[in-house]
């Protein structure tokens, strides 16, 4: 595989047909159709802002709680969407796989296409809650795409390397559920991680936000929402300690691109 | 002139070898298992074993071979779907990568959206399928169901409207793999024509069957493939031959476990185990005279519990054109219950000069159900002096007045 190849015409000419088919397919015979990807995540907004900004009270001490949480969710969103929709996506295609011959990356990153699209169009949604809620834009919010391109990338890396894995390993997705359930909660998206310091102290706060999703999504409130965002830059000083998720990212594009070349070849024998 | 010498497609020293999981589940369970045990947990199988050839640009080339000889996965290296273990594959010119027909077409989708997904598989974008997309419609015969769900359509128009597709592809070699298995004798016409158009421009195309009719019809060269080795490349006519007599020197009983290309089917019990004819040389195919005796014995192997059953043999002739020109049976004839051997004979062979099959099936005196239904297991051809019309010499006597 040549990288000139990656988007030569005959791939690009798949990549679209496959993108179309997945959404024709998605939402047919259903009423509301294409609706359902954006009422998804508002409902799940809906209902964590009345549990957990109404009842439970976390985000009292967070300016525009709303948009802050709707982000996050928004952000989690298209980070599970995007993974277990790469995550099945070589084995779905197996029909495909086993009768012709094509770059079976197309497959992945068409998966991760219609996440992103799905994200486009909640980033809308985003954009008119900030307007609604009077959010005073700072010139950080310039910063806001950098994060969403991390995101992708790191969103991206794990499809490619869980969909050879589940080639291999049906176990695969069971395990990727419950690792998904775990760092939803370990994630800081419905309470503020100000929380997580004056509970459980600074060094747990720092563990949680290694993980890049946490570091992303909290880098995206602090550019588009609000200043008072804790980040990890505020919570040490540690350059060293600073860098951890952009390496964890960095480590699992080149890791999974080079599992997913390896394993690639034989896709059509065990798939 | 020596460029055109130059071959489509180079295969050398092919190794090719299947790991199949001894147990049937894959998960990490078992993985972890195997590895403390020590055992690798698969089961080596060698499907292609040196393998080398080498197509002419232009040629049509066919590869046969029964179930199993490794035919469709050396259809499948051909078009880099697999990788094989050594060996080198060396394609000159723009392949499509088509194995079957109709990949890729979901039953979800309509007619039309299928069209262009489909086109897309073959590297045609919208622009593109919308120039050809009449063509494509009216030569697959569906213009009135394109708006229709894939799903609605019958296993015959998802062929037609996928082979009118495959044949658009602009590429210098061709792979197809059992293509004309479908299809009423109208749309076959077709798909003939367009064969032999592709055949005149020059394309290369290779054909993988189990149908010595479409071999001997179309093919230039034939490879017989036998266990993962290649038994021959030979002429058509002898490459039909030695597969016909593949399928009857096979001393293990037919595989009836459904696969789908059944060749050979019936409830077993009594089993044909050699069929032969009776000609002046003991060639693979043998050659006959028209209107000379004709001979066809039939041996067949009784199992435990069958021995004192009685049957019936029914044969079919089946000429180069796919017509079944004669279908003798002894149902009205009683063989006794212990005969293991049935002879049919002609005093005059009436049918005229080509190349025929048989299909010879063993049926049940009491249920009329096949023990052992199997599809041309011999070829013969017959030859002639006389000017020949038609398919039989019917006789006759005439008379003026």
């Amino acid at each position: 595989m040549k990288l000139s190849n990656i988007f030569s015409r005959r791939n690009r000419i798949l990549l679209r047909e496959l993108v179309i088919t997945d959404f024709k397919l998605r939402y047919q015979g259903s009423a509301l159709g294409y609706l359902w990807s954006l009422l998804r995540p508002l409902f799940l907004f809906a209902i964590m802002y009345v549990v957990f900004g109404n009842f439970l009270r976390v985000g009292d001490a967070v300016e525009h709680f709303s948009v802050y949480l709707l982000l996050g969710v928004v952000f989690w969103t298209f980070f599970t969407e995007a993974t277990n929709q790469g995550l099945a996506s070589i084995v779905n295609h197996g029909d495909l796989i086993r009768k012709i011959n094509f770059p079976k990356y197309i497959i992945v990153v068409s998966g991760s296409l219609s996440a992103l699209i799905n994200l486009a169009l909640n980033l809308v949604i985003i954009v008119i809650f900030t307007v609604i809620n009077g959010v005073h834009l700072h010139l950080s919010a310039l910063l806001f795409p950098i994060y969403i391109v991390e995101l992708y990338i790191f969103a991206l890396s794990l499809a490619f390397f869980l969909s050879a894995a589940f080639v291999k390993f049906r176990d695969v997705s069971h395990i990727w559920e419950v690792l998904l359930l775990g760092a939803f909660y370990a994630t800081p998206i419905l309470y503020p991680l100000a929380l997580v310091v004056k509970q459980a102290g600074s060094n747990v706060a720092q563990v949680l936000m290694m993980n890049p999703v946490a570091q992303i999504i909290q880098d995206a409130r602090y550019s588009l929402v609000t200043h008072q965002t804790l980040r990890l830059y505020d919570l040490t000083s540690n350059l060293l300690i600073q860098v951890v998720p952009f390496l964890i990212v960095i480590f699992f594009a080149i890791f999974a691109g080079l599992y997913f070349k390896k394993h690639s070849g034989y896709f059509s024998e065990n798939v | 002139m020596s460029e055109s010498y130059e071959p489509a497609i180079i295969i050398k020293d092919l190794f090719k070898t299947f790991r199949i999981p001894v147990d049937k589940s894959n998960g990490i369970k078992q993985s972890l298992i195997r590895a403390t045990r020590g055992r690798s947990g698969f089961r080596e199988f060698k499907v292609l074993n040196d393998i080398s050839f080498e197509v002419k640009k232009g040629e049509f080339f066919g590869i046969v071979g029964r179930n199993g000889s490794g035919k469709s996965t050396l259809l499948k290296l051909l078009a880099h779907i697999y990788v094989p273990d050594k060996g080198l594959i060396k394609i000159n010119g723009s392949l499509t990568p088509f194995i079957e027909l109709g990949v890729g077409f979901n039953p979800e989708l309509t007619a039309q959206e299928n069209v262009y997904l489909n086109g897309a598989l073959l590297g045609f974008s919208r622009n593109e399928v919308d120039e050809i997309y009449d063509e494509i419609v009216s030569f697959a015969e569906l213009e009135d169901f394109m708006s229709e769900k894939l799903k609605n359509f019958s296993s015959g128009m998802q062929v037609r409207l996928a082979f009118s597709i495959a044949i658009r592809a602009q590429s210098d070699i061709l792979l197809m793999d059992e293509v004309l298995a479908v299809g009423d004798a109208d749309f076959q016409k077709k798909c003939f024509n367009v064969f032999r158009q592709l055949k005149k421009e020059g394309r290369t195309i290779i054909l993988v069957t189990h149908d010595m009719s479409n071999v001997e019809k179309f093919c230039d060269r034939v490879l017989v493939l036998d266990k993962g080795g290649i038994l021959a490349i030979t002429t058509p006519s002898k490459a039909s031959s030695m597969y016909a007599r593949l399928n009857i020197d096979d001393s293990k009983p037919a595989d009836f476990s459904g696969r789908e290309e059944v060749s050979r089917w019936g409830s077993g019990g009594i089993q044909i185990d050699k069929v032969s004819i009776k000609s002046a040389k003991d060639t693979i195919s043998p050659i006959l005279k028209f209107e000379d005796e004709f001979e066809l014995t039939v041996r067949v192997k009784r199992e435990e519990g069958y021995r004192q059953k009685k049957f019936d043999v029914g044969l079919a002739f089946i000429n180069q054109d796919n017509v079944t020109v004669a279908g003798p049976n002894s149902s009205l004839v009683d063989f006794g219950s212990e005969s293991n051997t049935v002879t049919y004979s002609l005093k005059k062979l009436p049918l005229q000069p080509g190349d025929y099959s048989v299909t010879v099936a063993i049926i049940d005196k009491d249920t009329n159900e096949p023990f052992d239904f199997y599809d041309r297991v011999i070829s013969f051809h017959v030859i002639s002096d006389k000017p020949a019309q038609g398919v039989v010499a019917i006789g006759g006597d005439w008379d003026a007045k």
